[in-house]
């Protein structure tokens, strides 16, 4: 990557297509690491079942960090468990993405004020891609927050562009 | 059996240990001593007349003027009865004898009565927390907690 940066600074015909092609490449199979904690998991299943069908989009679930691009954070995150999705979070290897589903998962949902073991927000622990509002979100808004994440992905690019 | 000749058969065989009986209430209720919890449940349990096998809830609560208790909610699966019993103890002494070895589901009810409350229960095999992490201080459920700054370094309040 750092020679890639010295030699091809703005960006050529050669970059920009094989930029093209590696973010269509990833943003059409970005298999997520089944993460459903609490009620938001059923809404997550409901999208991965007939009528809503995440798997159209290219979403596989997978049970291991190892294999994933996109952790699904669907429900509530209690102290306890966040430590376990740091480390979950550290073993899923680059290029990878966090999508937080539902009230909870986004700022501590309906615990924001008396929970006194619930982590307010995810993102206090890992770095979040897309959020997804709603308590629990619809399938069709999960899909669009998988949609929000294929166009974050759309815009990357192998070098840094120069200012 | 209703509940008054329940009590009064209990009060027959242990006396002072019953302290006394709410039965006009909406659920009756008969205030044990929390020391001797485990004779007198063993009694309800294998006595022909009362046979209290099963334990349907154990609760904690905090009467928030310093008095702690642990609420059980005995029913009869042979006749059909049920009864509360409730025993007391103060937050500067909370001590009750546990009744694992009576009914065994009392064995995590009383472990969630202790994470949350604090009660202690005398005579548990394994009283430790159930809910919260093993090293977290305080019992939440306690009517004057208060919620830690920071947890393993996660800020805990929004």
């Amino acid at each position: 990557m750092g020679l890639l940066d010295q030699r091809f600074q703005n960006g050529n015909i050669l970059i920009t297509s094989i930029d093209n092609l590696l973010n269509w490449a990833r943003l059409s199979s970005l298999w997520q690491m089944q993460f459903g904690l609490a009620c938001c998991a059923i809404e997550m299943m409901a999208a991965s079942a007939s009528n809503f069908d995440i798997m159209r989009f290219g979403v596989i679930p997978r049970a291991t960090p190892r294999q994933t691009d996109v952790m699904i954070v669907a429900g509530t995150v209690t102290l306890k468990m966040a430590s376990r999705i740091k480390r979950l979070y550290d073993q899923m290897p680059e290029p990878r993405y966090v999508i937080s589903m539902g009230s909870c998962s986004n700022c501590g949902g309906p615990y924001w004020e008396h929970g006194y073991h619930v982590l307010k927000g995810v993102d206090r622990v890992i770095p979040v891609d897309v959020y997804v509002p709603g308590c629990p979100p619809r399938p069709e808004a999960l899909l669009e927050g998988i949609i929000k994440l294929q166009e974050k992905v759309r815009k990357e690019s192998l070098v840094k562009k120069s200012a | 059996m209703t509940p008054q000749e329940i009590f009064d058969d209990l009060k027959k065989k242990f006396g002072d240990v019953i302290v006394e009986g709410k039965l006009d209430a909406s659920q009756p209720w008969i205030h044990v001593a929390g020391s001797s919890m485990k004779e007198v449940c063993l009694y309800m349990r294998d006595d022909e007349c009362l046979k209290f096998d099963y334990m349907s809830c154990l609760s904690g609560v905090d009467y928030n003027d310093g008095k702690l208790g642990a609420v059980y909610h005995l029913t009869s699966m042979s006749h059909k009865h049920k009864i509360i019993l409730k025993a007391f103890c103060t937050k500067e002494n909370p001590h009750i004898q546990s009744v694992t070895e009576v009914w065994g589901t009392a064995n995590w009810h009383e472990r969630e009565a202790f994470d949350l409350i604090g009660i202690v229960f005398d005579g548990h095999p394994d009283l430790r927390r159930i809910l919260l992490p093993y090293d977290w201080e305080g019992h939440p459920l306690r009517k004057d907690y208060k919620v830690p700054e920071f947890y393993d370094g996660m800020k805990v309040p929004y």
